[in-house]
């Protein structure tokens, strides 16, 4: 191969997408959109033992406009949808969404009149992560399958 | 804002306090801010919204709107069996689930008139006053994280991760357990051997982090500056607005269900009530702080009496569920498993009202039950402490910071779970 | 901070004893008094039902200075009385008892006068009952649905009332991912 060998000793050459998505996966600024029993969890998930800053998305922004990763840890109700359509909206593209729990994800055992039956009818899911709640390996998980997702990703998508 | 030119060229631009002040005079009406306080916002745990109406930093109005987190849970429970209707009980207070669970398996235990054994009950009791720590240190830590005290929160939840493993060890979940079941609890298995060594271990750990708290924030200046003489509630508006709890406690009241209405053996146990004295943030701090040690009190107290014998009441009625041993083992068992919890069949409660009020972390938290002879409630009515707590905002807020929005919010504890239901 | 035990002040009242009072007061109005439970329930009509709670607030040797609870219940399916019923869950601090008031309301006319006078307490729980059962109070500062939204019709913890409701639920616009685009 020429150009490498021309450049010498210490330099790389790779593709941009790559360092993009590196550079992307690993400082993840995560929204916690938390309503109910799912955010008492994600508090662990924070918390000393789990600590997902291991995984570079410790970066709490409770501001939708400074995130890229949308937690939604909890119930969401009729009253609820509208917020969460807004602040999904208000997120910068490239963003990524996580539904964290059953209710979040299906309605959970709550299939009632106000109870949305999945977040994923009216916005975009990225990752689902099953149990009432998850435990917080279980959310770790989901943001490692989150990261798996943005390395394959080209940014030409984005245009 | 009344401006004139006026200021700037008197003088030299040297102002002249007696006159140039004078035209700075805010004018309160002709300036107001409205303030969309949530309901997605780190200082609301969760989905409150308050509309505030800013006079500058003061705050003059404040419109509570609650309902974010409605999902009919009353509904929902006049569609389930007696023992369906413990899940749905747990995620009402999502921080402190065994107690919801117990105060709703009260009521209906009093419905079917089933006395449960003395061992259950201590069981019981332990659970709840661990999920009544768990509800305390939730809420003292988040209360110091809003007012930007971020460590006390790492120690308290590293805390209560310790007694989440005891709860896993025992029910098999961390947080909503639905544990308990009429007549007993859900699984048809004794206490784990290393549970009640382990529960003393954890009690030991967490005097030291309470203590710890205690130091890094009860007299710390910027914290006694940011909550003294905040949010006062006095004891008579805390009666108008049906104040329970802490929240009632600290203002001077000393009601507390677990001594004036005892239930589920609470009578046998030996535990101060702590009181304060002027009602601000302070005092409801200090009482859910002293509230803790009381707990663990009450826990080394009951597994220091933990009374031998049956842990599930009369496994022969067709209420309670029978022992797994017989389910798996013979026909009668798994018939009698099978009466149970089929949906068309079950237990069937007399008909009546039943309604046993109990001291939850957060005030009084009662369950009343309706049955009209049907194998579920015929009416799931929740007394939420939350929702009689949090009526008062309006009235703490006027005329105080903004600042003091979050501390007083998060002082009064309100879980929006059980606000909303 | 003060550490108390109170347990001497925690004689509760026995429930003879009030029944007596408040009938010794209030007469044949009392519609019935039972005790369900363990709890006395005292049944009045909705044109005595305020004058029976001030009484009960007002009186010194009563004295229910807390209202713990308020709230409806439809009773469609238990039949042999009116449609609705509002329970009032009433507790004395210096007594230490509690009571339970309940008075129907006919389906045609759900109206009852509210309590908010007696109890700031009452504001948010009327609120509550108009919106899950569709009763008014009358004298209410601002009756106005409190747990559903403004938009919501029909009221959802009356009997005929279907649990999954009737298209809340699907509303709403779908957004759509912007990388399949």
């Amino acid at each position: 191969m020429g150009i490498e060998s021309k450049l010498g000793d210490g330099i790389i050459t790779t593709t941009l997408d790559a360092v993009i998505n590196w550079g992307r996966k690993n400082s993840l600024w995560p929204m916690p959109f938390g309503t109910a029993c799912c955010a008492i969890e994600f508090m662990c998930v924070l918390g000393p033992k789990y600590d997902m800053g291991r995984f570079g998305a410790e970066a709490m922004r409770f501001s939708p406009r400074q995130s890229d990763l949308l937690i939604v840890s909890g119930r969401v109700n009729i009253k609820m949808m509208h917020i969460l359509q807004q602040i999904y909206r208000q997120m910068p593209d490239p963003k990524w969404v996580i539904s964290m729990g059953a209710c979040a994800s299906s309605g959970g055992v709550f299939d009632t009149y106000s109870t949305i039956q999945g977040i994923d009818n009216f916005i975009p899911v990225d990752a689902y992560v099953p149990g009432c709640p998850p435990r917080p390996e279980t959310v770790i998980d989901a943001v490692m399958k989150i990261q798996q997702k943005i390395q394959q990703e080209r940014s030409r998508e984005y245009r | 804002m009344t401006t004139t030119g006026k200021s700037m060229d008197s003088k030299n631009g040297i102002l002249n306090r007696e006159t140039d002040f004078q035209e700075f005079v805010y004018q309160p009406q002709e300036e107001r801010l409205f303030l969309n306080f949530g309901p997605s916002h780190p200082a609301t745990h969760g989905t409150l919204r308050l509309v505030l109406e800013l006079d500058g930093e003061r705050v003059v109005d404040c419109v509570p709107e609650i309902g974010y987190l409605h999902h009919g849970f009353e509904k929902l429970g006049e569609y389930r069996t007696y023992n369906q209707v413990v899940t749905i009980t747990d995620r009402m207070n999502y921080v402190s689930p065994f107690n919801n669970n117990l105060a709703y398996i009260l009521s209906v235990e009093k419905l079917f008139g089933i006395e449960v054994s003395k061992r259950a009950q201590y069981l019981r009791v332990i659970l709840a006053e661990l999920g009544r720590i768990m509800d305390h240190a939730v809420c003292i830590g988040t209360h110091a994280m809003d007012l930007g005290a971020f460590t006390a929160l790492l120690y308290l939840i590293r805390e209560r991760e310790n007694i989440y493993n005891l709860y896993e060890l025992l029910t098999g979940t961390r947080l909503t357990v639905s544990y308990a079941r009429v007549g007993g609890f859900a699984r048809d298995r004794g206490i784990p051997a290393d549970f009640m060594p382990r529960t003393l271990a954890v009690c030991d750990g967490l005097l030291k982090t309470v203590d710890e708290v205690d130091r890094l924030l009860s007299h710390n200046s910027i914290y006694l500056g940011r909550t003294r003489e905040v949010g006062i509630i006095t004891p008579a508006a805390a009666a108008d607005y049906g104040i329970t709890g802490p929240c009632l406690r600290g203002s001077g009241v000393p009601f507390d269900l677990r001594q004036a209405a005892p239930y589920s053996g609470y009578e046998d146990f030996d535990f101060d009530i702590p009181v304060g004295s002027t009602g601000d943030v302070w005092d409801r701090y200090m009482v859910r702080l002293e509230e803790m040690r009381q707990s663990v009190g009450i826990i080394r107290q009951a597994i220091a009496n933990f009374p031998e014998g049956e842990l599930y009441a009369d496994s022969d009625s067709k209420v309670i569920l029978p022992p797994k041993d017989d389910v798996y083992g013979s026909i009668e068992g798994l018939i009698h498993q099978f009466e149970i919890i089929m949906l068309n069949r079950g237990a069937r409660a007399p008909r009546g009202e039943a309604y046993i009020p109990t001291e939850a972390p957060n005030g009084e938290l009662g369950y009343h039950v309706i049955s009209n002879e049907g194998n579920g409630p015929y009416r799931f009515r929740v007394r939420p402490p939350s929702f009689y707590n949090f009526q008062i905002i309006p009235s703490l807020l006027r005329g105080r910071l903004l600042s003091d929005t979050v501390a007083i919010l998060s002082s009064l504890n309100i879980i929006a779970g059980e606000l909303d239901r | 901070m003060a550490l108390q035990t109170n347990r001497e002040q925690d004689v509760m009242a026995s429930n003879q004893e009030i029944r007596e009072l408040v009938l010794a007061r209030f007469g044949e109005r009392i519609l019935a008094a039972e005790e369900e439970c363990g709890q006395l329930a005292l049944t009045v009509s909705r044109d005595d039902h305020f004058e029976l709670l001030k009484l009960l607030k007002e009186s010194a040797d009563l004295g229910y200075d807390i209202l713990m609870d308020l709230f409806g219940v439809d009773y469609l399916e238990m039949g042999g009385r009116e449609r609705y019923g509002v329970i009032y869950q009433l507790y004395s601090l210096g007594r230490n008892h509690r009571l339970r008031v309940r008075v129907p309301v006919p389906e045609q006319d759900p109206r009852l006068d509210s309590a908010v006078p007696l109890w700031a307490a009452a504001n948010w729980a009327e609120r509550e009952v108009h919106d899950m059962y569709g009763i008014t109070f009358s004298g209410h500062p601002n009756m106005t649905r409190i747990l559903c939204p403004d938009d919501f019709s029909g009221f959802p913890l009356r009997k005929d009332f279907p649990v999954q409701g009737i298209g809340y639920r699907e509303n709403f616009e779908k957004i759509e991912n912007p990388k399949t685009k």
